[in-house]
């Protein structure tokens, strides 16, 4: 039994954040901290000060100095990474599509924070799903184990010849970020080995080669380049599955693309991301133990957007619920339900859909009120009538 | 991509989107492929009197507008020259006068 010699230790989900990259050793890090992803920066720079990686770490003095000198870096050859948070990730938010645009394989942690105003520190998705047009790769972690394993799998996905794109590592804040977790621990050489050397695809700093990076491209080239760019990560969702795959096949640990649980003969689903993903499973086993036949489907990579997958996962089930912790206000439903209903329409595939929006600014999503959800999916199910398409749990006032 | 490789532009037609540099990164050496001396409502004048090349003007130039020949200042581009005025504000000799109108700088600009 392979898996029973690994290392166990108890770490938080920034804490496991900083290990693996203390263990993938990226040439450089250009970071500024903000809360909660402050302990990630604080660590790593400890890692630095102790010198147990070889990383060129870049002081900034905001964000947006960060993410550009992480492109800079990364134009010039360097294995490059970085992280934020909720404001930090809106002041990146120029340099995010300039770093997809250009292909530089940057790995990012985000931890996902509520956006302001008013000002709140707690966890929602509200920060990444704003980025979600940015051209990055983004996935989003259950637990503090994926979020080490996922950062690693991150640098094989951005770099991967065909991929040549940022990617996004999302945890939960609190949620994940600052509670402590087993965790199983690759060794320094199986992460080594996993990731492999950095072939860079651009050097700007090889006179004897020079490049132009970041010309402009008028109107007779633009529409191409940005093509190309958006075809190349609708392709990177196939090598995303791969690596996770190797990954699973040399550690003993995978997560897919999508999870779906108990969803075969399943007649209603909640859809969800990130940390939510664990306690809807959780009400899944009580409502099968009462005979309801309920399902559950975690969506772990983000952008692209897994279409095919999601629409097969849901193709048997009557009623199903996005559930999400971010608003898009004036839209015709938040993001993550946008994108599921765009999917089915894709496919063809016939579900009543609804969309629940909970736990923005951190508010706590119990099981009690998930367990809620359910129960209007029955109704919906068994009405063959969707009463109301967005719905908003535990929100005072709300009927 | 047909091929993943940065390569040079080609110019003799306009390529379909698979057939773009990776990352638009390309090895032209700038900005010369870009013809912005059609922008120009000033024009730059040289006094060769006054000019000791010292080059400040073509490390200042945003575009690739000054000529050298011989490792001496030669004059302005036609077709590059967007008449900014960066060369005169710069010039430590003085040597460089802006005027009116879009000029013709076939000649090199190099005042008679």
């Amino acid at each position: 039994m392979k898996l029973l010699t690994r290392k166990v230790v108890g770490l938080t989900g920034d804490g496991a954040a900083a290990e693996a990259m203390r263990q993938i050793d990226p040439d450089v890090v250009a970071a500024y901290p903000i809360t909660p992803q402050t302990e990630i920066v604080e660590k790593f720079a400890e890692y630095v000060a102790e010198g147990l990686v070889n990383t060129e770490f870049i002081c900034v003095e905001s964000e947006h100095s960060a993410i550009s000198a992480c492109c800079g870096s990364s134009a010039a050859g360097a294995r490059t990474m970085t992280a934020t948070s909720s404001q930090g990730l809106a002041l990146m938010h120029e340099m995010l599509y300039i770093a997809a645009a250009n292909r530089l394989p940057i790995v990012m942690i985000n931890v996902n924070r509520a956006l302001s105003a008013p000002l709140n520190i707690h966890n929602d998705q509200s920060d990444t799903f704003g980025s979600r047009d940015a051209g990055w790769i983004q996935l989003y972690c259950e637990s503090v184990q994926e979020v080490y394993d996922t950062t690693i799998q991150g640098i094989r996905i951005a770099e991967h010849p065909e991929v040549q794109l940022p990617v996004m590592v999302c945890l939960d804040g609190f949620i994940l970020s600052h509670s402590m977790e087993r965790l199983e621990l690759l060794s320094d050489a199986e992460v080594k080995d996993f990731i492999g050397e950095f072939k860079p695809r651009t050097n700007l700093l090889d006179l004897a080669k020079p490049i132009t990076l970041g010309a402009a491209a008028m109107p007779e080239y633009y529409f191409e380049h940005r093509f190309a760019q958006s075809h190349a990560l609708d392709r990177a969702l196939e090598r995303v599955a791969a690596v996770d795959r190797e990954f699973g096949t040399k550690f003993g640990r995978s997560y897919n693309i999508v999870e779906a649980y108990q969803i075969d003969d399943a007649e209603i689903a909640v859809i969800t991301l990130g940390s939510l993903a664990g306690t809807t499973r959780f009400i899944v086993d009580r409502l099968r133990e009462e005979g309801i036949r309920a399902g559950s489907l975690k969506i772990k990579l983000f952008r692209p957007f897994p279409i095919e997958a999601v629409a097969a996962a849901l193709k048997n089930v009557k009623a199903a619920a996005v559930l999400e912790k971010a608003i898009s206000p004036g839209a015709p439903g938040p993001a993550l339900f946008s994108d599921v209903l765009g999917a089915l329409y894709h496919q063809g595939v016939k579900v009543s859909l609804i969309s629940y929006i909970a736990g923005l600014g951190g508010r706590d999503v119990p099981p009690k009120s998930i367990t809620r959800i359910y129960n209007h999916l029955q109704q919906i199910a068994e009405t063959g009538r969707i009463d109301r398409i967005l719905n908003y749990l535990d929100l005072r006032g709300w009927q | 991509m047909k091929d993943d490789s940065i390569r040079k532009l080609d110019k003799t037609k306009l390529p379909a989107w698979d057939e773009t540099p990776l990352g638009w990164a390309l090895l032209s050496e700038g900005s010369d492929d870009f013809k912005t001396g059609g922008w120009r409502s000033q024009h730059p004048v040289l006094d060769p009197e006054k000019c000791t090349s010292c080059l400040f003007c073509w490390i200042y130039c945003p575009d690739s507008a000054i000529r050298v020949k011989d490792g001496k200042m030669a004059g302005f581009d036609d077709s590059l020259c967007k008449g900014c005025g960066i060369c005169s504000t710069e010039c430590p000799q003085g040597a460089v006068k802006m005027a009116e109108g879009a000029g013709a700088l076939q000649g090199g600009g190099v005042k008679k």
